[in-house]
């Protein structure tokens, strides 16, 4: 069972639907008993990082998330709040992974928000089991997390900058991987197999 | 670096997907899931769907349509058409849509704009611009309505409008060159991209292979748009990236 955390945040729709694609069972809760419960936890995120954090800390879940030892997977802006601080709002956060989120500076050739899909590259876990450095994801994000040693992918956008993250059993995936057809299909049944 | 996006754009009636040329005359081509699961297969990168549905009663169809699709499909879609209030996209948010494109009501409501944006991010609002080139005065004038009226607004200041606002990406189709087939304006693509620093999407007017690759190069446009010539098999998105990408352009293969 795989618990999904409801933090009141956007889009978690895609989410469900890919899980229910891959035939994964799943519970979409903010309740800490079904954290506990579940094998894997999800911490999903679309939108703004300092709002995200802000509904976390409403759901009272932080410590719970922090003491887990199962694997976590926070998705975009999940996965950044994991991060030890984000520009966007300037918020302190979860400070899972060793690095800071900065906002891309727009210029001719690079486009902000970084939409579409790109390669990532120096996959370096088990979540990229059978995936191939240069296959194509799906981003859509104005923040980025800089490199650090939890740095597990990348991805080039102007800068080389953190496709995915892991420190112990967080991970945590710039891009979606339930938007990101194949390649995000097998990313995520890697994340269910970890 | 970000690859170019090939986007096949289905425009919907009932449940089932039709092509107008220049939004006038429309001729059935098939079932809008399978066709959309059939294009994501093939290597398309997004999908557009487009609700031309006239009744309240046809938009609820529409509604769980996008339901299906959003279950069925595995590559994000955007969905407009007729969007003109933050329930209608709140409505398709839940329904499982990535995106949404608002063209006349954020003309005429360009507050929506912001609101939108505001409650559900700019990734989520893709405005879309219909815009036509004046042989009179050489201003490309901003329409509504499928290209048939004139609005007070001009493409460019508009566009620019919009980023501030909070869209997240700009769909802009010219009348002049919709379902013509004759290519695509690219010196007016390549000066939008100069004046915005969001992802444009070029729709309407691809009638080959060299229209396309034109204006994701000259015109500097980060995704294409198109109907025909994918619906009715002419090229398949296979084929179409397989070409560009030899032409050195960076495409997802």
């Amino acid at each position: 069972m795989i618990a999904i955390v409801d933090y009141k945040t956007g889009n978690l729709r895609s989410v469900m639907n890919a899980l229910t694609r891959l035939g994964a069972e799943f519970v979409l809760t903010a309740d800490e008993k079904e954290l506990r419960r579940a094998d894997r936890v999800i911490l999903p995120g679309v939108g703004n990082a300092a709002e995200a954090m802000a509904n976390l800390r409403d759901t009272g879940l932080i410590p719970s998330i922090m003491n887990l030892r199962k694997p976590v997977l926070g998705i975009c802006v999940g996965m950044q709040i994991m991060c030890r601080h984000s520009d966007e709002g300037d918020v302190d956060c979860l400070g899972i992974f060793d690095t800071f989120v900065k906002k891309f500076i727009p210029t001719e050739e690079l486009k902000v928000p970084h939409t579409g899909w790109n390669t990532i590259g120096n996959l370096e876990s088990k979540l990229f089991k059978d995936i191939k450095s240069g296959e194509f994801v799906y981003y859509v994000h104005s923040y980025y997390a800089g490199l650090c040693p939890d740095t597990i992918a990348t991805t080039r956008q102007g800068i080389l900058y953190s496709a995915a993250l892991k420190y112990e059993n967080f991970y945590g995936v710039q891009f979606h991987p339930e938007k990101s057809g194949d390649t995000g299909e097998r990313i995520l049944k890697n994340f269910l197999k970890l | 670096m970000v690859a170019k996006r090939i986007i096949p754009c289905l425009d919907v009636k009932n449940g089932r997907t039709v092509k107008g040329v220049n939004f006038e005359h429309l001729q059935d081509v098939g079932s809008a899931v399978e066709l959309g699961k059939f294009y994501a297969r093939e290597g398309a990168d997004e999908l557009v769907y487009l609700d031309i549905s006239a009744s309240d009663e046809e938009r609820s169809t529409f509604t769980s349509l996008v339901e299906e699709i959003a279950l069925g499909i595995n590559i994000p879609f955007t969905v407009g058409g007729g969007i003109s209030s933050r329930e209608d996209a709140s409505r398709l948010l839940d329904a499982g849509a990535d995106k949404i494109t608002l063209n006349t009501a954020g003309v005429y409501n360009p507050e929506l704009i912001d609101e939108i944006a505001r409650k559900y991010g700019s990734q989520f609002v893709v405005v879309a611009i219909d815009a036509k080139l004046s042989d009179d005065d050489g201003l490309w004038h901003v329409t509504t309505h499928g290209g048939r009226r004139f609005t007070d607004k001009e493409l460019f200041s508009w566009a620019r409008e919009a980023e501030q606002r909070g869209a997240g990406e700009i769909l802009f189709t010219s009348m002049n060159h919709d379902g013509t087939r004759r290519g695509y304006p690219c010196d007016a693509f390549a000066r939008l991209n100069r004046e915005v620093s969001i992802p444009i999407i070029a729709s309407g007017g691809a009638g080959s292979v060299n229209d396309i690759a034109k204006v994701l190069t000259e015109g500097k446009a980060d995704a294409a748009l198109a109907a025909s010539i994918f619906h009715y098999g002419e090229i398949s998105i296979g084929d179409l990236k397989k070409q560009l990408s030899e032409q050195g352009i960076t495409v997802r293969l």
